[in-house]
């Protein structure tokens, strides 16, 4: 079979399985995109801004598993695209971004929308390559998707000239079924050595602590996971990225931890003996204060990317392996140890640790006349019964979505950890909505974040994509604003929202469904109307407390044990730590 | 600590300049780099001196690793190895005096002189950095032109090897 480079292309994503492809056309990519032309195998979505391709990409790939995949023209779509490839890299979620370029013979003549695509992702991509030769086009996709997909995932930046894909020239077709690279050979499989090592010092914790994160999710270990803090009865916590992968209504789950985590959570990091990381790269917004940070622990790390490990804190029984092969060998030689956990050490440590539950440290007024935003995505968690895929923005209203929904299966739970990408949360929820169209798809978002990417809503009318918005309209850049008060004395610089459209007209615009919510006494009816609208996305501009923060919060570089708490919470009591 | 790291590495274009922006995008210390393709065209060899804790180098040995391009990689100085470095160097040679200090000086050090005019000498000397470094303080009374200093190339002594 003799193709063109453009026919390639697309053949090349049909033999992948890609179901759908986020893009935008332009010059360079117009051959693609006639290729494209009368082909219902990869479905084209067409954004309204080539940053919102990568994130609705991101949000399909982080909801299935699946990689994304992305196709932009040269120059300005290579550059848009940036911001979201950026995203992609920082929370390892495997991606092809498909660039085009300028023809071969103009490379580097500053060209009609010409950038050095594979120089401007360098820094943010999992790997890159710019394909010189028609005869090496296939085989450079098959190579992306490998890379972009296996070991640590990542994004990976396929450059295409436009002569490359030149419908004149056709060469043999053929698609490679695996791919070898002498250079990438990611390990699998832990050390057994180190895994038994490790068995054997989490079988003799007195105050051991699970420490999980993105990795579980991505290395879909959630099973093996859920298997091993069972068999072990221990506490766990999970960062941001990895909520969902083990329950949150589990009673050994003591919530998220770090700089938004609860009180128990980082209390019983900061106090355990034994800790074991799974899939979590110890980020400064978990650690805290890394002098502070577990100071009576002996540290186990389990991560496929040995470059995580003692990068910011030095591990003791470091297991470079995937998640669920190094967990299954861990569980298969816990169950057959003769060597169980110390009951009476652990009924002990749960002794305390429910000391610091009746905290309650996510206690927040429950009598304001005004609306709360814990409240709201309490009430979306009642409403959607705990099984909607949520996407969020980044700011205030991220962190009550994390604290407040609780999440009870892994892929569910869609943000921007690493990069904290404001603009991520609409775009990322066109994905999961394609990927899930039966399922509810909730963006929790700030009239902030939102006008960084609203116009997608576009997008989503023309594919009926019924997303619902759930908008924290605190007309403020919350987040900034919460650290002007804590850090700033109050001085409010830039960070009120004014002249804020009517979101209600706004969503009515582009032919959806706007629903402005202002008091608490209407604010479940309003909900439940808009949800029940199957099939309309639905916009609801919900008036929040201005005030509120988000608790509890450890300032930056504090210690876990550190924590600005709710008012509303009970005191913090000493003589719980004193028992240990 | 000062470390040597050699690698191995795909002769692909932008292959370099993953490396060198890694070391600039995390920070990390370069005091020279070397580069040239080796008996098998499609690897680069490169050498690489850093310096920095163990536990910033060690870091740096596994970013490399990560790079895609990067097939094998090698700390030079956890072992017995040789270290070399050429260096081409310019001086003012234009007395009598001066034509026979410098030569001598040269003989000292094992060098060459390459070319000659009638107020320079050129010299080519290889050696382990330091070598060269006193070379260029014994000429302290000299007038230095120019010097070109190729940057670090190393290998492991004895069996050891950097292969595939
Ligand atoms: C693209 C981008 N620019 C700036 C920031 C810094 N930032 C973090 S949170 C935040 C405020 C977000 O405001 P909003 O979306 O209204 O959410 P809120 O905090 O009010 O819930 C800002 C500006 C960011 N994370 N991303
Ligand atoms: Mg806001």
């Amino acid at each position: 079979m003799e193709l063109s480079g453009a026919e390639i292309l697309v053949q090349c994503l049909k033999d992948e399985g890609v179901e759908y492809l986020f893009g935008y056309p332009g010059g360079a990519v117009l051959h693609i995109y006639d290729a494209l032309y009368n082909q219902e195998d990869v479905k084209h979505i067409l954004v309204r801004h080539e940053q919102a391709a990568t994130h609705a990409a991101d949000g399909y790939a982080r909801a299935t598993g699946n990689p994304g995949v992305v196709l932009v023209t040269s120059g300005p779509g290579a550059t848009n695209a940036v911001t979201g490839i950026a995203t992609a890299y920082m929370d390892s979620i495997p991606m092809v971004v498909i660039t085009g370029q300028v023809s071969t013979a103009v490379i580097g003549s500053d060209a009609f929308q010409e950038v050095d695509s594979v120089g401007i992702t360098r820094p943010c991509v999992k790997h890159n390559f710019l394909v010189k030769d028609i005869n090496d086009l296939a085989e450079t996709i098959k190579k992306a998707f490998f890379v972009a997909s296996t070991g640590r995932p990542g994004p990976v930046v396929v450059d295409v000239p436009k002569d490359i894909t030149d419908p004149a020239i056709k060469v043999p077709y053929h698609y490679p079924e695996t791919v070898n690279m002498r250079s990438y050979q990611p390990t699998l499989k832990g050390h057994s050595g180190q895994i038994k090592r490790a068995v054997d010092l989490l079988l003799a914790a007195k105050k051991p602590m699970i420490y999980s994160g993105g990795g579980v999710v991505l290395g879909k270990g959630s099973d093996e996971l859920r298997q091993f803090v069972r068999g072990l009865g221990f506490p766990i916590t999970s960062t941001l990225m990895g909520l969902g992968a083990y329950p949150a209504s589990d009673k050994q789950f003591l919530g998220m931890l770090g700089m938004h985590g609860t009180y128990e959570a980082n209390m019983a990091m900061h106090d355990c003996d034994v800790l074991i990381a799974i899939g979590a790269r110890f980020d400064d917004r978990v650690t805290g204060k890394i002098a502070e940070f577990c100071p009576d622990a002996t540290i186990i790390h389990i991560d496929v990317d040995p470059s995580s490990i003692s990068k910011t804190i030095t591990v003791d029984i470091p297991i470079v392996g995937s998640v669920p092969d190094v967990l299954s060998e861990m569980n298969h030689l816990i169950e057959n140890s003769s060597k169980k956990p110390s009951k009476k050490a652990l009924s002990e440590w749960w002794s305390i640790i429910d000391g610091w539950r009746a905290v309650k440290c996510m206690s927040y007024d429950q009598n304001s006349d005004k609306i709360k935003p814990q409240m709201v995505v309490e009430m979306v968690h009642e409403i959607t019964k705990g099984n909607a895929y949520v996407t969020s923005d980044v700011g205030q209203h991220q962190m009550w979505a994390a604290q407040y929904y609780p999440f009870e299966e892994p892929n569910r739970w869609i943000n921007s950890g690493g990069l904290g990408t404001m603009g991520f949360g609409l775009p990322a929820a066109m994905g999961v909505q394609l990927a899930f169209p039966d399922s509810v798809v909730v963006c929790v978002t700030g009239e902030g974040s939102i006008q960084m990417c609203i116009q997608e809503l576009s997008t989503c009318l023309q594919y009926g994509l019924p997303v619902k918005i759930v908008a924290l309209n605190n007309r403020y850049l919350g987040m900034v604003r919460q650290w002007q008060e804590f850090f700033y004395e109050n001085r409010y610089s830039h960070s009120y929202m004014e002249s804020l459209p009517d979101f209600v007209k706004l969503a009515e615009s582009y032919g959806h469904v706007g629903i402005r919510i202002e008091r608490p006494e209407d604010l479940r009816a309003e909900l439940e109307r808009g949800f029940a609208m199957d099939n309309r996305l639905v916009f609801f501009d919900i008036v929040t407390d201005q005030t509120e923060n988000v608790y509890p919060m450890i300032a930056q570089g504090k210690a876990h044990n550190d924590m600005h708490m709710s008012p509303f919470s009970a005191p913090a009591q000493d003589k719980e730590r004193e028992l240990s | 600590m000062r470390h040597i790291i050699s690698i191995l590495i795909e002769n692909e274009a932008g292959a370099l300049s993953r490396v060198s922006g890694l070391f600039s995008a995390r920070g990390y210390n370069i005091e020279s780099l070397t580069v040239a393709p080796t008996e098998d065209p499609s690897l680069s060899r490169m050498t690489i001196v850093t310096a920095g804790t163990e536990r910033i180098v060690e870091q740096i040995v596994k970013q490399l690793n990560k790079l895609i391009d990067v097939v094998k990689l090698m700390d030079l100085t956890e072992g017995p190895h040789i270290e070399r470095e050429m260096m081409l160097i310019k001086v003012k040679a234009s007395t009598m005096a001066q034509r026979e200090d410098v030569k001598r000086l040269c003989d000292i050090f094992r060098g060459h002189i390459i070319d000659v005019t009638s107020s320079t000498y050129t010299i080519e000397m290889t050696g382990a950095v330091s070598k060269l470094d006193s070379f260029i303080e014994a000429l302290a009374e000299h007038k230095i032109i120019e010097t070109v200093r190729s940057g670090v190339t190393g290998i492991a002594r004895g069996d050891k090897s950097l292969h595939l």
